[in-house]
């Protein structure tokens, strides 16, 4: 894939300079001003994981952890991501290793069409970190406002919520241990 | 299982255990692959300028500001298309009139051509170097419209005098259509001891896949051949469309690819402007055309569902015993007839409209009316919800009419003998339907209702309970019947089964998965019948190069005839492989066992594994080439005998807060019989997903347009979707009783949800606010009204 795939810089407009830490690694891109952080992830980046779902930040689809808090990619421009640590879906399996929220989702059938599942999994991890693993269901429901899902009916997201909230708690790769029936 | 375990797929896995999903992994790590995360070398950008104005005249369009700002690469309009002889985008269900006269279809040009009929109608499209610049030109752009009265209501848009449309079509109406018999249901009515009326709006809904669509065209000028990226749910049918209809290229120059889809819902079976642009654009610029939907454009321009407006009466007998049923219904079909539009409230629709009851005459009326809105077509259910939520909620007003247990009622009225012939074309080949409402009363503690009820009472809030018996014709169709009804297609499905010289298996299907777990159920079938390790199996679909045909994946198809298909590619497999193992085993053929992936000579220890038949097909040493070919790969064409019949009972319990108009789902239980059922897992997550929608529709969601034809539910700030606290969890249950007419026993479960849950809903909500007169969406200022109202009628009473 080349960058001519990309949306092209404008060519006359003055561009920003961000320099930023995604999924680990330093990154320095020239940008328009307008860009906002998803455009920078999906087009600049090639991170395609992250989605956009809607244009008024209602759906979460491109949720992502900047400097630990989820955030709604669509509503920061990259410009304040300088100096930030951003991480992405792509960022989340350790080596190789799902992250036991992800396994969660796998496990509880958390997911079937997957185009919210990144922005979902983002937003879990940030509620654990916020609530702890013992969260409850109204906490999960409450704390999912900001994510929209037209296939699951989220029964299945928030089981896979709860039991990879366990999994986290307990360390790596027990999160089918705890959601299996 | 676990799903840690890296043997997890290793396994051989049986018909009907929830296999964890092959897919889900590309998923989870942000590796699926949608079509706006494709990118290709050297590709425009394209953005639409959309009318503002429900309809007008276009007297001109000048481009030429426009052209001249930067980045601009191209502006094209419907003078363009004419140019090129690009035709109109068609609608491929010929409904007839009860005169006998076909549908009065009126022309949709992908780019208007002097006459715009909706907001968000396309007016011309912007291709530039990047969308910014796309979007700064098409403000450039002057139309110079000449508004025109504007029909944006079903109501009153077949009225005398009313704005027209189409010229072909006076009074806006596309078509009259008729079902049943008229004079046997004159006759029942007749001798009725009680007629049952209703009036019913079935509100118009956004389908919403969270996907938006998106299209990239791409046309190589060595090859003079376009290929076409697309969020479609079916690219075969797409494809033929656009080269038989369109007039794009011929199918052989023309590859559509639908890759990961982000659901679908029906939304994407349909072939829009936007990708029949980009295909056709790429070879006018000379690069790819990229278009991708935003949120706002999906409003008001991807093809809504329902919008009904129904009167309708049953004929009962001194006994409670349905005697005829007989509805007239308006259907709207929005500016323009969308691909499968004419369909969906005619023979998805009518057909179903007997539900699981023994009425001895219906008849059924259904204009079908454009109005200055969008292009309104299947929505997940497609008819079938219409007609549920019509024959459930009559039902339940005739079972408080007679006083009698609304349970007990139905259950008077079932059909009991199978098979059974409806008066509206279908026949039932099976169901026990007193048996998923039995499950389901248990599970939903009906015994316990009262007491929780009067708890309620106490704490002043209302409760309610709702049932809905519903049942749906999936298992589109055979083809011979769709097309003596209109269909212009076969509704067919194929596969292909190629088995590797090492014994791994890939399977091509003209299905398309866009959530429904294909990859997986599917190769937990061939893995349980060829008995070897489901990552052993990859299956194909989404791309007219690879697959050969295939009619797509709506009305809960993939299972009973996608399905369907693969079980007859793999019959013809195991014949060949038994002829190569009996030559592999020096013994005769119809000696030759086929069990546990081993070819086996019967009373012997004598056996070959599946892979060494799979390596001696290709090697060709063992056995005579004149009389077995070699190599091992089979297709298949399904076309099924009958619709399949899903049914069940859903109920459900609310409690509804008359201070506030809140309404709280207490509990929603639904028990379905799908047949056999491949893996519980993702028939689970399927019934979930459509009781949200459901759900959504009955209290959340619903499209409106202002009287100038302006939408006002523009966005996710003005529609309501269900999100994660408006919904409960849900009790499911499953009873089976066997699909007498494929090969697996499927019916299918894709649409269950979203048929079944609206009337539960608004059952329970009738039942708990004591008036049968409540509307969808039952939001909180509705229901708090109706309270309001009840309130001060009781006040002026006292």
């Amino acid at each position: 894939m080349t960058n001519l795939a990309t949306p092209a810089s404008p060519p006359k407009s003055e561009t920003v300079h961000v320099s930023l830490t995604v999924n680990g690694k330093p990154v320095t891109v020239e940008v328009d001003p307008r860009t906002l952080l998803v455009q920078l992830l999906r087009d600049h980046l090639l991170l395609t994981g992250t989605h956009v779902g809607c244009d008024t930040s209602q759906c979460g689809a491109c949720v992502v952890l900047m400097d630990g808090d989820a955030v709604k990619s669509c509503t920061v421009l990259a410009a304040q991501a300088d100096g930030a640590s951003v991480t992405t879906i792509e960022g989340l399996a350790a080596g190789g290793t799902l992250h036991p929220m992800q396994e969660a989702f796998r496990e509880n059938h958390g997911l079937q069409c997957g185009f919210c599942t990144p922005g979902m999994i983002m937003t879990a991890v940030d509620l654990v970190a916020h609530h702890g693993p013992g969260l409850t269901e109204q906490q999960i429901r409450e704390g999912l406002d900001g994510n929209l899902c037209r296939c699951t009916g989220y029964h299945n997201i928030v089981k896979s919520i709860a039991a990879g909230a366990q999994a986290m708690a307990g360390g790596s790769g027990s999160g089918a241990k705890v959601a299996a029936e | 299982m676990t799903a840690t375990d890296a043997s997890a797929f290793s396994t051989v896995t049986p018909i009907g255990a929830a296999v964890r999903r092959k897919e889900d992994h590309r998923f989870l790590t942000g590796k699926g692959r949608y079509t706006d995360d494709f990118s290709r070398p050297g590709q425009t950008f394209a953005y639409f300028l959309r009318s503002p104005h429900a309809h007008a005249a276009i007297r001109s369009i000048d481009v030429s500001a426009a052209r001249a700002m930067p980045g601009v690469v191209d502006i094209l309009t419907g003078a363009d298309l004419a140019e090129d002889k690009i035709g109109d985008l068609i609608c491929g269900w010929m409904i007839h009139s009860k005169d006998g006269s076909p549908m009065k279809m009126g022309s949709h040009p992908a780019l208007a051509k002097g006459k715009v009929r909706y907001v968000g109608d396309h007016v011309a499209v912007v291709i530039a170097e990047s969308l910014h610049q796309a979007k700064d030109a098409a403000a450039a752009i002057a139309v110079d419209y000449e508004e025109l009265p504007v029909a944006a209501g079903l109501a009153t848009a077949q009225e005398a005098g009313a704005p027209q449309l189409h010229d072909i079509a006076p009074r806006n109406t596309a078509f009259e259509w008729e079902l049943g018999d008229r004079a046997a249901t004159e006759a029942a009515f007749a001798k009725a001891v009680r007629v049952v009326s209703l009036d019913l709006v079935n509100n118009r809904l956004a389908p919403n896949a969270m996907e938006p669509r998106a299209a990239i065209g791409e046309y190589d000028a060595g090859d003079e051949a376009y290929t076409l990226w697309t969020t479609t749910q079916n690219p075969h049918v797409a494809r033929l469309v656009l080269s038989a209809f369109v007039g794009i290229a011929p199918e052989h120059k023309l590859r559509v690819i639908a890759p990961d889809v982000g659901g679908g819902f029906g939304s994407k079976i349909f072939l829009y402007a936007e990708e029949t642009v980009c295909a056709w654009a790429s070879k006018r610029v000379g690069r790819p055309v990229k278009w991708t939907a935003e949120r706002s454009e999906s409003f008001l321009s991807d093809a809504h569902g329902r919008d009904h407006l129904t009167h309708a009466e049953l004929a009962l007998d001194a006994g409670g015993r349905i005697l005829g049923f007989r509805v007239h219904t308006r259907a709207n079909m929005g500016a323009y007839l969308s691909t499968f539009a004419s369909s969906i409230p005619t023979y998805l629709y009518g057909t179903l409209l007997s539900g699981q009851y023994d009425m001895p005459a219906i008849y059924c009326e259904v204009d079908a009316v454009y109005t200055n809105t969008a292009p309104v077509d299947a929505y997940r259910g497609a008819g079938r919800p219409e007609a549920t939520f019509l024959v459930e909620r009559i039902m339940e007003k005739a079972a408080r009419e007679l006083g009698e247990d609304p349970a007990e009622f139905r259950r008077k009225n079932f059909i009991t003998k199978f098979p059974h012939q409806t008066p509206v074309i279908l026949n039932y080949d099976t169901g026990d339907y007193a048996a998923s409402l039995d499950k389901a009363m248990q599970m939903a503690d009906i015994a316990g209702f009262p007491a929780r009820k009067a708890e309620a009472a106490r704490r002043g809030r209302l409760r309610g309970i709702g049932y809905s018996a519903y049942i749906e014709a999936c298992g589109l169709a055979p083809s011979s019947a769709v097309g003596s009804l209109g269909a212009g297609v076969g509704l067919w499905e194929s596969a292909e089964v190629r088995v590797n010289p090492t014994g791994n298996v890939e399977v091509l299907t003209g299905s398309h998965s866009h959530g429904q777990g294909h990859e997986t159920t599917f190769a937990q079938l061939v893995s349980a019948r060829l008995g070897i390790p489901i990552d052993q199996v990859t299956i194909v679909h989404g791309d007219t190069d690879k697959v050969q045909f295939g009619m797509g994946t709506y009305g809960s198809r993939s299972g009973a005839v996608g399905m369907s298909a693969i079980v007859k590619a793999l019959d013809k497999v195991e014949a060949k492989a038994r002829k190569i193992a009996a030559y592999l085993l020096e013994a005769s053929e119809g000696d030759i066992e086929f069990k546990d992936g081993k070819f086996t000579v019967a009373g012997t220890d004598r056996a070959v594994p599946f892979a060494e038949v799979a390596l001696g097909a290709y090697t060709a040493h063992k056995f005579p080439t004149s009389e077995i070919e070699p190599g091992l790969k089979e297709g298949a064409f399904y076309d099924p005998i009958n619709f399949t019949f899903p049914a069940g009972c859903h109920i459900c319990e609310v409690e509804v807060d008359p201070e506030t108009g809140v309404t709280d789902i207490v509990k929603f239980t639904a028990v379905d019989d799908f047949g056999v059922v491949i893996n519980p897992m993702i028939v689970e997550g399927q019934v979930h997903g459509g009781i949200a929608q459901g759900i959504g529709q009955a209290l959340l969601e619903g499209v409106t347009y202002d009287s100038d034809g302006q939408l006002v539910t523009g966005s996710y700030m003005d529609y309501t979707m269900p999100r994660a606290d408006d919904v409960p969890r849900f009790d499911v249950g499953l009873t089976e009783t066997r699909c007498t007419t494929n090969p697996l026993g499927i019916k299918g479960c894709g649409e269950a949800g979203a048929i079944a849950a609206p009337a539960a809903v608004i059952n329970a909500m009738t039942d708990a606010l004591g008036t049968e007169d409540v509307p969808m969406p039952a939001t909180p200022a509705t229901v708090w009204r109706i309270c309001e109202a009840q309130a001060a009628a009781r006040r002026a009473a006292e």
